[in-house]
């Protein structure tokens, strides 16, 4: 109090920050073996940003149109000095994140961290990750190159298995029957206004909700952990832990944006015949090689028409875990959701896997 | 708990008429919103036929795409000499088809499908076969149209 800045002397007499004070004096963060997973959140915070701060500058040159995104890539890459540097940034720190969000969210679900009273915390988080993935979906068309043409193309078309909807949503997304310059111009809206803007908001209450609460100590070692509790403040020692490992996440950042520039392709040509190798980007992969194992017909419905809903109902199941997971909930151990849970990591890279290994 | 049927129905009453109006105004406010994100339907085109090629543009066992009525059509001239024309949206998601020469047929790289030069699946995932055009001279043109 005695030691203070003239810039807070001159805040406090304005406003009353007694309660941020204490709240960052009291604040803290448990130290136990499982404490390096409590900062892989902050790592998919810190690649947002990094996210926006480089969309916002790929915005000055970018132009979304049928006939101009392409060569404003283009020129992008060529021309504008470090423009090689911050689309490279953009697009591996696009696919970082949504790796870093897979790690966190398993992370959160191993530790049981969606117990009472987090469940908000975690459907919040699988919010988060479903705009992430939507914010990479519609990332991909905006150089209107022809691979993400006819991945969008084939992606959006999924949309009309939906059943007596399915052809609105085509065309909401697509902006009328085909894709062309109408569905760049509206992923475009999504990916630079609309999904931003949402974001914010579920990204405000994930992280109210987790300042509000604390970190939680995972069940398996709650008793071993309550005996000789330690803990480090938040502010400044985990931040500055933190803080490395952005740093770190940073500089993999540079490396990979230098060594292995983004590709750009060629021009898409809606008049040209589909290349071969059309893969969505390798986190829709796992179901996109689901489906080519899904029979053509199931009883009388169609088969793909019936995997689209059972995925569906999986991410639903998933954002509900916390409710269906009772065990965890009177902090008993609930083996058969860590069971659930590695089933389907181990589903995820093993069908990655088989897509790109063998076809 | 006291049952008040009566008293409660002025209020109830305003209640009501709120919520109606409440609704009503939200729906005014997004009725123009949700039609603005619904695109208008551009008039299907009209296109009967197009002039896909020229003679002797093709070589035997060719083929090149074309724009037909907005959508990509395919024109190939068999190995025979004989041409045939249909479009080249795959049935199945809707991926750009090509002619392969190697084997005759066409083919769709996103996941692998074939059909003979008439339309009809060979293999792969495809629900149904390609539409097919007819195929005209007229000069130096290669003209294709719809069926009648
Ligand atoms: C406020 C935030 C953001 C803005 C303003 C923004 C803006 C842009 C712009 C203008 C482009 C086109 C230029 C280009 O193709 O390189 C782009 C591409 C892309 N964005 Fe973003 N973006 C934002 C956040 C994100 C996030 C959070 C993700 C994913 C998690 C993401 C994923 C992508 C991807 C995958 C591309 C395509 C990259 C490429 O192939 O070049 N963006 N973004
Ligand atoms: S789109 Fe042609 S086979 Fe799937």
């Amino acid at each position: 109090m005695k030691k203070q800045s003239k810039i807070l002397n001159w805040l406090e007499e304005r406003f009353d920050l007694s309660g941020i004070n204490k709240f960052i004096d009291k604040k803290v963060v448990p130290v136990h073996k499982y404490h390096f997973w409590y900062g892989i959140g902050g790592i998919a915070m810190f690649l947002f940003v990094v996210q926006a701060v480089t969309g916002i500058l790929l915005l000055l040159y970018y132009r979304p149109s049928a006939d101009n995104a392409f060569e404003s890539v283009e020129f992008i890459m060529t021309s504008v000095r470090f423009g090689w540097l911050i689309r490279s940034i953009h697009s591996w720190g696009a696919n970082l994140m949504i790796f870093v969000l897979f790690v966190h969210m398993f992370s959160t679900f191993f530790m049981k961290a969606y117990r009472k009273p987090r469940e908000l915390t975690w459907i919040s988080g699988v919010i988060l990750l479903v705009l992430s993935l939507a914010f990479g979906f519609s990332g991909y068309l905006l150089p209107w190159n022809k691979l993400a043409y006819f991945a969008t193309k084939v992606g959006t078309e999924m949309a009309s298995l939906v059943p007596f909807v399915g052809k609105e949503i085509l065309i909401f997304l697509r902006g009328g029957e085909d894709v062309t310059g109408a569905t760049l111009t509206r992923f475009f809206g999504f990916h630079v206004a609309l999904l931003p803007a949402i974001t914010m908001i579920f990204l405000g209450i994930h992280l109210l909700f987790i300042q509000a609460q604390g970190m939680s100590v995972p069940p398996s070692i709650e008793e071993e952990y309550k005996k000789n509790p330690k803990s480090i403040k938040f502010f400044p020692d985990f931040l500055l832990r933190d803080a490395v490992g952005w740093l770190v996440v940073l500089g993999l950042l540079g490396i990979l944006a230098a060594l292995f520039p983004w590709e750009l392709g060629e021009k898409a040509d809606p008049f040209a015949s589909a290349p071969q190798g059309i893969k969505p980007e390798w986190f829709f992969v796992f179901l996109f090689e689901t489906l080519k194992y899904v029979p053509p017909k199931i009883l009388i419905f169609e088969g793909e028409v019936l995997a689209i809903l059972a995925i569906a109902l999986g991410v639903v199941f998933w954002m509900l875990v916390p409710f269906f997971d009772k065990r965890a909930q009177l902090n008993k151990p609930s083996p058969l959701f860590t069971a659930i849970g590695v089933t389907l990591v181990l589903y995820i890279i093993i069908m990655t896997a088989v897509s790109y290994l063998f076809s | 708990m006291k049952e008040e049927p009566e008293q409660t129905t002025r209020r109830n009453f305003i209640g009501w008429g709120l919520i109606t109006s409440l609704a009503a105004f939200l729906g005014m406010l997004f009725y123009p919103i949700v039609r603005f994100i619904i695109p208008p339907t551009v008039a299907e085109s009209s296109q009967n036929s197009v002039v896909a090629a020229k003679v002797n543009e093709l070589q035997p066992n060719s083929a090149k795409i074309f724009p037909f009525a907005n959508k990509p059509a395919i024109l190939i001239r068999l190995a025979s000499g004989e041409y045939r024309a249909l479009t080249a949206v795959c049935t199945h998601l809707q991926c750009t088809v090509q002619y392969r020469s190697d084997f005759n047929a066409i083919w769709c790289a996103c996941h692998n499908a074939k059909f003979d030069v008439n339309g009809a699946v060979i293999s792969g995932p495809p629900p149904a076969p390609l539409d097919t055009f007819e195929v005209n001279m007229s000069g130096d043109d290669i003209i294709v149209s719809k069926r009648a």
